[in-house]
């Protein structure tokens, strides 16, 4: 297996490491083509309208939005969102997501660093089968498994509590992370290792010192994707988390829309809430989240 | 040089998705320059064990286990309480197999996997050229296309019901136009849901579409573009020419992401459509169906059966799809061949 070969291999002399290019591709003359500018307008109202729709009507009364569904305010009604706000049951399923999507991020990078650490840079028998095991994880969807896992669950006494979230959600999170992380850490120059090991640094060693350190664009981007996946979940929260004192916000935002479905304003103002929290964190690393994706596609 | 491993493992691998290297960025090495390394010793396979072990521990009890116990369940007939006794062998999968309303089930499956690649594909390709052009307000307009992608499932499809509904906005917006003939029981009205949950689709996922391309275009060599243009070629020739060729295993990939999520769509029918009208209103898929006839009718038994049949599908489309379509990728053909 030509694998086996590869960690010592020295890099031929004369090729120089090729990085890839970050050149903005097709970016070219046509700066401010008003054509361009109108179709990218468009776009946006599309895909805002929407969300703008929610947040807007979170300022009307049921009566406006039953009068007429499609217009703004008269005046501006701040009282849904402030009931909400001073509700508590919102700030609760804050937290409960909060908790669930840092410690699954945290986790699922932290096993999943060390996990592809060992399939990007050692050789060993079965390495290709352990790198395909875990590559096979994105074939099972949680759907697929959520009827035993809940019954696992249950077994392990965490029903109704968040470590019954975090833990499945880790191990489901871990596949795309592996296969995203391992392209980075092989990328990492042979010379680097070469030259920490002449060092006398051990594996371990290299590993705290430089490939932490080195992956961490990767270490981001996977800690982002997990982190709003587990924002964003569904499914397992529904089957796991019975008692409202421990739903997360996605729980929320449904039993809140079942409980208040007269309340239509009350339900916009609620649900604009619940989505302001992933919108600020993604607008902060949308950067990171695209330079990760480079990496991970382009090897 | 571990690039280059890709090329071989990707072979071995049954999900090697975001794999796209292809061993397009390096040439092939001079086997004479290899050297022969040797296996690890017992320090060697104690790091392995500790750095692979938590993640396999975690992923093994959490992914796996669960997954062959669904296959397990599939067997019996099981109301989720107490060991599985009441062995039935494949009559389960029979009744399956057999129940008109899973097969309707997985025909929206089909038209989902066929529409979401041909609705989301060309836009977003559109899209991730035109956001990839130096403009003015460039990153501000990239968050906001991604927007509906980061907004959880939930809030989209509360959103869209409270939006679509008989009275909701989008009829109201068609008063106010005078295009009252336009108006619909978007949700409701069987020849028309379906086609509702497309846009919704289309809308929610399209940002993840254009965050994978545009990571690909930036993958493209800018030389190219400039040779290309001292030939004098036009910016759609060197979109044609240039940006789709290279463009390919970036779209390759996505395709197969896309027809996965497709064949195991859930939450958005389930919040915005509930168990029952998703199926007299033309949107149940395999995933719902699933949810409706095992957990809620508390037949888990049958709803783990439900599940094997869904993975089985998936992981045929999959394996067909990584033999025929991924493996170019694999051999390199594409990336190497045109430098």
């Amino acid at each position: 297996m030509m694998a086996t070969l590869a960690p010592t291999v020295r890099r031929p002399a004369g090729r120089p490491a090729r990085r890839p290019a970050r050149s903005r591709g097709a970016a070219n003359r046509a700066r401010g083509n008003p054509g361009v500018w109108f179709v990218a307008l468009v776009v946006i109202a599309l895909m805002l309208g929407p969300v703008i729709y929610i947040i807007i009507g979170g300022f009307r009364t049921n009566s406006e939005i039953t009068v007429d569904p499609a217009g703004f305010p008269v005046v501006w009604h701040i009282d849904n969102y402030l009931d909400v706000l001073t509700g508590g049951v919102f700030w609760r399923q804050v937290l409960n997501s909060t908790i669930v999507a840092v410690a699954t991020s945290v986790g699922a990078v932290t096993l999943g660093l060390m996990a592809s650490y060992v399939l990007a840079r050692y050789t060993f028998r079965g390495r290709g089968v352990l790198y395909a095991l875990f590559a096979a994880g994105l074939m099972f969807p949680l759907t697929v498994a959520i009827t035993p896992l809940y019954i696992m669950v249950r077994n392990l006494g965490l029903m109704n509590s968040l470590g019954g979230i975090i833990l499945p959600q880790i191990a489901f999170a871990l596949p795309v992370t592996i296969i995203i992380l391992v392209p980075f850490l092989k990328a990492i120059p042979d010379e680097i290792q070469e030259a920490a090991f002449i060092d006398g640094c051990s594996r371990l060693g290299f590993f705290w010192r430089m490939v932490v350190r080195l992956s961490m664009p990767g270490v981001i981007t996977t800690g982002i994707l997990a982190f709003i996946g587990s924002w964003n979940a569904y499914l397992l929260p529904l089957f796991i988390l019975n008692n409202d004192a421990m739903f997360t916000l996605p729980l929320g935002v449904q039993s809140f829309s079942s409980q208040y479905s007269v309340d239509t304003a009350k339900v916009m103002a609620f649900t604009a809430l619940s989505m302001l929290p992933a919108l600020l964190f993604f607008s902060i690393f949308e950067r990171r989240i695209v330079g990760g994706l480079t990496g991970a596609v382009k090897g | 040089m571990p690039h280059r491993e890709n090329t071989l493992e990707a072979e071995s691998t049954t999900a090697d998705l975001a794999n796209g290297d292809g061993g397009g960025h390096t040439p092939p090495p001079s086997p004479a320059r290899r050297r022969r390394s040797r296996g690890l010793g017992w320090a060697g396979r104690l790091e392995v064990l500790i750095l692979v072990g938590p993640a396999m521990v975690v992923f093994l009890a959490f992914v796996i286990f669960p997954v062959l116990m669904a296959a397990y369940y599939g067997f019996f007939s099981w109301g989720g309480y107490g060991p599985a006794t009441e062995f039935i062998g494949i009559r389960n999968y029979v009744n399956i197999l057999t129940d008109p309303a899973f097969i309707e089930a997985l025909g929206h499956n089909g038209f989902i996997v066929i529409f979401s690649l041909v609705l989301q594909g060309p836009v977003a390709i559109l899209l991730a050229l035109l956001l990839n052009r130096r403009m003015r307000g460039q990153s501000l307009i990239r968050v906001l296309i991604f927007v509906p992608y980061v907004i959880a499932e939930v809030v989209v499809g509360t959103g869209w019901s409270l939006l679509l509904q008989t009275n909701g906005a989008v009829n109201g917006l068609l008063d106010k136009l005078g295009l009252e003939a336009l108006k619909q029981d978007w949700l409701s009205n069987p020849d028309i849901a379906i086609w509702t949950l497309m846009v919704i689709i289309t809308w929610k996922y399209v940002g993840f579409a254009v965050i994978l391309f545009l990571a690909g275009l930036q993958g493209i060599p800018e030389e190219l573009y400039e040779a290309a243009a001292i030939d004098g070629a036009s910016y759609w020739q060197m979109q044609r020419q240039i940006t789709l060729p290279l463009l390919a295993p970036t779209l390759r990939i996505w395709a197969f992401l896309s027809i996965i999520g497709a064949l195991q769509l859930f939450d958005l029918v389930y919040i915005i459509w509930g168990q029952y009208v998703a199926a007299t209103a033309g949107t149940s898929t395999m995933a719902t169906y699933m949810v409706a006839t095992g957990r809620n009718a508390g037949n888990f038994g049958y709803g783990n059966a439900v599940a094997v049949v869904l993975f089985v599908i998936s992981l045929i489309v999959a394996l067909i799809y990584q033999r025929f379509v991924l493996r170019r990728d694999t051999a390199g053909a594409l990336t190497e061949g045109k430098r």
